[in-house]
C-alpha cells in the first residue's frame, strides 16, 4: 500500500479552547490573601497559683453593650485609646531594678512600672458589636506598634524602614533567608522592649 | 498588505492560562452568611492557605434568612453549625492536614462586623478546649473609624 502522509491536525480551534479555559480561571481566581489581627488564646488549664499583679500594672479597657468604652474606669472616646495606652505602656514608673531606662513616659508612680510588667486587659460584653471590638483591638495593637516603631528607629537609624515595615519584610516569603537572619535579632530586641501583653478576659460566669 | 499571522496566538493565550491556573486558589465553600468584615490597619498577612482553617459567622444571607432566621450563625464548611460543633470541626480539620502542619494551624475567624461578641466569645472558648490557640480576626484593610457609626 502506498504510504500516505498523515493529515495534519487542524489547530485552528486551539486558541478558542485556550480562551475558554483562560476565562474560566480568570473568573475563579482570587489572588489576594487574607489578612487580619493575629491573637493567641490562653490555654484552658487552670493556673493553680495565679501570680499577683499590681493594680497599677493593669490597664483595663471595657467595652459595654452600647459599644461605649471605659478605660481605667473613665469614659473615653475610641480616638483617645491609642494615646492613653501608649502613655500607660511607656510610663516606666518603676524604681531600682524595675526602672525602665528607655521609657519616655511621665514616670507616674500610679501607672505601670515598666513595659515588661504592663498588661492591657480587654473586657467585652456579650452584646458588644464585633466591629467596635476589632476597632479597639486595632488601636491597642497600634499603641504597641507605635512604641516599637519609635525604639526601632532609635536603635537602627540606618535601616531605612520602620518596625512594622521590617516585620512585614520578615514575614514575607520572598525575603531571602540571609536578610531574615539579619532582621530577626533587631526585631526581637524591640519586641522584648515592648512585649505585647494584651489579655482578652475570660468571659464572666454570670451574665 | 499581508494578513497578520495568528499562529502564535494560542501560545500567548496558553501562557496566560498557565499563569492563572497557578495563581488560582479556588473558593472552597460558598458563603451562606453575610460577611462584611470590619476594618483594621494594624494587620498581618495570614499564613499559607494549607495552614489555615476558616470559621465564618454572621447573619444568614438572602435566601437562607427565611429558613434560619436573622440571628447570627456559624458556618463551617458548607453547613450552618452550632457552637458545639466547632470543636469537632477543628479536630476533623486538624486530622486532615499533614502531620507537620498539625501544630501550626491558625484559625481564621471571618466574622461579620455586626455580630455580637457573645458568639465570638463562645467560639473562642470552644477553640481553647481543643487547644487551637492561634487565631486571626480576619479584617479588611482600612481605618478603624469605619467601624464606628
Amino acid at each position: 500500500m502506498a504510504k500516505r502522509a498523515a493529515p495534519e491536525v487542524n489547530a485552528g480551534s486551539m486558541a478558542d479552547i485556550a480562551f475558554l479555559l483562560l476565562i474560566f480561571f480568570l473568573v475563579t481566581t482570587t489572588i489576594e490573601t487574607d489578612s487580619g489581627i493575629n491573637r493567641k488564646l490562653p490555654p484552658t488549664d487552670e493556673v493553680v497559683d495565679p501570680p499577683v499583679i499590681k493594680q497599677r500594672n493593669i490597664f483595663t479597657v471595657v467595652v459595654n453593650k452600647d459599644n461605649r468604652l471605659l478605660v481605667e474606669e473613665e469614659l473615653m472616646d475610641i480616638s483617645e485609646v491609642r494615646q492613653a495606652a501608649m502613655a500607660f505602656l511607656d510610663n516606666g514608673g518603676g524604681q531600682g531594678e524595675e526602672a525602665c531606662d528607655y521609657c519616655k513616659g511621665k514616670r507616674d508612680t500610679s501607672s505601670s512600672d515598666n513595659p515588661e510588667k504592663a498588661i492591657i486587659s480587654l473586657k467585652n460584653d456579650r452584646e458588644t458589636s464585633y466591629k467596635v471590638y476589632i476597632a479597639v483591638q486595632n488601636e491597642l495593637v497600634a499603641a504597641y506598634n507605635d512604641l516599637r516603631d519609635r525604639e526601632f528607629a532609635l536603635l537602627n537609624p540606618m535601616a531605612g524602614m520602620s518596625y512594622t515595615e521590617a516585620q512585614k519584610r520578615y514575614s514575607d516569603p520572598r525575603t531571602t533567608a540571609n536578610e531574615k537572619a539579619k532582621l530577626k535579632p533587631k526585631l526581637d530586641e524591640v519586641k522584648n522592649m515592648y512585649p505585647q501583653k494584651l489579655s482578652e478576659a475570660e468571659p464572666s460566669k454570670t451574665n | 498588505m499581508p494578513a497578520i499571522s495568528t499562529a502564535s496566538l494560542p501560545d500567548i493565550v496558553f501562557m496566560l492560562l498557565f499563569f492563572f491556573m497557578v495563581a488560582t486558589v479556588m473558593r472552597d465553600s460558598t458563603l451562606m452568611v453575610q460577611n462584611s468584615l470590619p476594618a483594621a490597619d494594624q494587620i498581618q498577612k495570614l499564613d499559607k492557605k494549607d495552614r489555615v482553617m476558616y470559621i465564618y459567622a454572621g447573619k444568614p444571607s438572602g435566601r437562607y434568612s427565611d429558613k434560619y432566621g436573622s440571628q447570627a450563625r456559624i458556618q463551617l464548611n458548607d453547613k450552618f453549625a452550632d457552637v458545639g460543633d466547632v470543636a469537632a470541626f477543628v479536630l476533623a480539620e486538624r486530622a486532615s492536614k499533614r502531620q507537620e502542619l498539625q501544630n501550626v494551624l491558625t484559625t481564621a475567624l471571618k466574622v461579620d462586623g455586626d455580630t455580637n461578641m457573645g458568639l465570638i466569645t463562645d467560639i473562642k472558648q470552644e477553640l481553647r478546649k481543643v487547644n487551637a490557640l492561634k487565631i486571626n480576626y480576619t479584617t479588611r484593610v482600612g481605618d478603624y473609624t469605619q467601624n464606628i457609626n
